[in-house]
């Protein structure tokens, strides 16, 4: 179980997690989804006793992460958004090494860490130094760490990131499994399809701040009306709105410019049925169409609507 | 009653944990040996040979300067192997690698795992003295009043010097960052040799008072001075007891500045 209370982390007067409060139940597979530079970083590296709250409280499986930092360590695995594996180490060290840190004995270290070898796909790769490996093989090593002394509850910073298709499928039948077993798991991604499927329970962040927490089925019913349907347009849409709304079909509209790049974002209750329409009203306005992106109700539109920007 | 118990088991395996980090420390300096002494003692043992052999025959110096430079250079060899092998590895830890986060992330205080890394430094600084001492002996040819009597002397001053100079390590190693490292060796610890009563006994810089007082803040001094104090007692030397006492005040001094940096440096 994680419970965060008003936690907030100032960098300067820069605010990188900005008063948020939740709480994962014990067993739940849990998603950060937000763009970059949205706090997710910051606010597991406050859960997993790496960063200091500025203010607020942060309790993992009952330990406060201030004051019994010690406690929650015992607890958790982390895998960090960049490899940082033991470079003096080989690959099969870095596991049994990190195992003895937790006070495992060797010969349990030694049998756990050929198990998750193998099941993480890199056991030939055992006796070679990480600087060898491949960043998608050290990603998988990173991943390795995090479970060997197997801890209740996992933090996961992208850790599809880096790693192919295969390897993140894989991934994600490991993940189900430790899902399954009752641990308590914690990630980050930018990933809506990844989010989407895999997680229980998402919150969507953005500068510091939790814009929206629920399971993603309940989240994507509060996707805006319907369809959206951006058009990429060689000069501002502003003039364009008026006709656009007045469009049957169409429940909103909102043209944007941002970084000379000008688009018209339209929500539509009948799909891509306005197409035509907005085309035309383009056409008469003298705006050439230079990209059309159409977008079903999903977690997509719905991070799209709370955060004004895109995810991927 | 369950809070005791609990609190008996992790006590119990903070010893376990704090003796995985100093496994993993002994394992990867045992690899890097031959270098690590190649580092830490080529220079000393260059000294011995111009200062300790040459000058001595070409008649240049006395041959009692050997006793004098000996415990000297035993110091340097102790106290350098005992900085470096703290201070370089942290440096590009906090620095690029962040490889030190694994270890930040076991289930022990932070202050635990910076002692670990004292008694790697101290056990490295150790070794270094032990290679130079037969080496420098069989280089320099019988010195006269040399003296092993007082072995437990020996260690303790050996220990409260590697130890300073660990806790040191500590310090530079937090806070300096790997663009200055080279800067930090030329303008801080070549002068520390220099200037540690390494190559002649502190006594003697009477002829130079203001220095005599001024390399007092120098902790190399208290460490040659002790090591001239235990191995060759007939030289003069600083009291053995102002040299534990000043190196038990650097030591606490040390240890407070540098656990402050590390924790800042360790929490992100
Ligand atoms: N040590 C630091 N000092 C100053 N600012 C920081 C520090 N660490 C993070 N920040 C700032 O805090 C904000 C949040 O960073 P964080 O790494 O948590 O984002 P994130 O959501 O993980 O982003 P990404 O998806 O890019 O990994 C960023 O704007 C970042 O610049
Ligand atoms: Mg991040």
């Amino acid at each position: 179980m994680i419970q965060l209370k008003g936690l907030t982390k100032r960098y300067g007067t820069f605010t990188a997690v900005d008063a948020i409060n939740l709480e994962v139940p014990h067993g739940q597979l849990f998603g950060f989804l937000g763009p970059n530079g949205a706090g997710k970083t910051t606010t597991i590296g406050i859960c997993t006793t790496r960063v200091l709250p500025t203010s607020g409280t942060a309790i993992i499986e009952g330990a406060d992460v201030r004051t019994q930092s010690t406690l929650v360590r015992q607890r958790i695995g982390v895998v960090p958004q960049r490899p940082n594996p033991d470079s003096s180490l080989n690959v099969r060290e870095n596991l049994v090494f990190h195992a003895a840190y937790f006070g495992i004995a060797r010969s349990i270290a030694n049998s756990r860490a050929r198990a998750l070898l193998e099941k993480l796909g890199i056991a030939e790769r055992s006796e070679a130094k990480v600087m060898q490996l491949s960043g998608g093989q050290q990603q998988r090593l990173m991943i390795a760490r995090a479970l060997i002394h197997e801890p209740r509850v996992i933090f996961l910073d992208e850790p599809t990131v880096g790693l192919d298709p295969q390897a993140r499928l894989d991934l994600w039948t490991i993940l189900r499994d430790l899902h399954s077993q009752g641990r308590t798991i914690v990630m980050t991604t930018h990933h809506m399809e990844e989010a989407d499927k895999l997680c229980d329970r998402l919150a969507i962040v953005d500068q510091g701040k939790l814009l929206a927490i629920d399971t993603p089925e309940a989240l994507k019913a509060r996707a805006p009306g319907g369809t959206m349907i951006e058009l990429v347009l060689d000069g501002s849409g502003e003039v364009l709105m008026r006709d656009i709304r007045a469009v049957p079909g169409v429940s909103s509209a909102e043209a944007k410019s941002e970084h000379g790049s000008n688009s018209v974002r339209v929500y539509s209750d009948r799909g891509g049925e306005v197409i035509a329409a907005l085309v035309t009203i383009a056409t008469a306005h003298a705006r050439a169409i230079r990209d059309i992106h159409l977008a079903p109700p999903s977690l997509e539109t719905l991070f799209i609507s709370l955060t004004g920007r895109q995810l991927t | 009653m369950t809070a005791i118990v609990t609190d008996v088991a992790q006590r119990a395996t903070a010893g376990r944990i704090f003796l995985a980090l100093l496994r993993r420390d002994i394992n990867v300096a045992r690899r890097e040996l031959p270098y690590f002494l190649l580092r830490t003692t080529l220079q000393p043992l260059l000294f011995i040979v111009v200062f300790g052999l040459l000058l001595p025959r070409m008649g240049y110096v006395g041959s009692a300067y050997k006793a004098a430079l000996l415990p000297g250079v035993l110091a340097v060899s102790l106290a350098f192997s005992s900085v470096q092998s703290v201070a370089l590895p942290m440096v590009a830890d906090f620095g690029w690698t962040r490889e030190i986060e694994d270890r930040l992330l076991a289930p022990i205080s932070i202050e635990l795992i910076a002692l670990e890394k004292i008694v790697a430094g101290v056990l490295q600084g150790l070794i270094a003295a032990l290679f130079v001492l037969p080496i420098a002996r069989l280089i320099m040819g019988p010195i006269d009043g040399l003296t092993a009597t007082h072995f437990a002397l020996v260690l303790f001053i050996v220990l409260l010097g590697a130890t300073a100079f660990s806790v040191l390590g500590l310090l530079m190693g937090s806070l300096v960052s790997p663009q200055q490292i080279g800067l930090m060796f030329s303008v801080i610890v070549a002068p520390m040799i220099f200037f540690g009563c390494a190559y002649y006994p502190w006594q003697n810089l009477s002829v130079f008072p203001f220095m005599k007082y001024a390399v007092l803040i120098n902790p190399l001094v208290y460490v040659a001075e002790g090591m001239r104090g235990v191995l060759t007692p007939g030289m003069p030397h600083m009291d053995l007891r102002a040299v534990s006492a000043a190196l038990i005040i650097i030591i606490a001094i040390f240890w407070t500045l540098g656990m402050r940096s590390f924790s800042k440096r360790a929490m992100g």
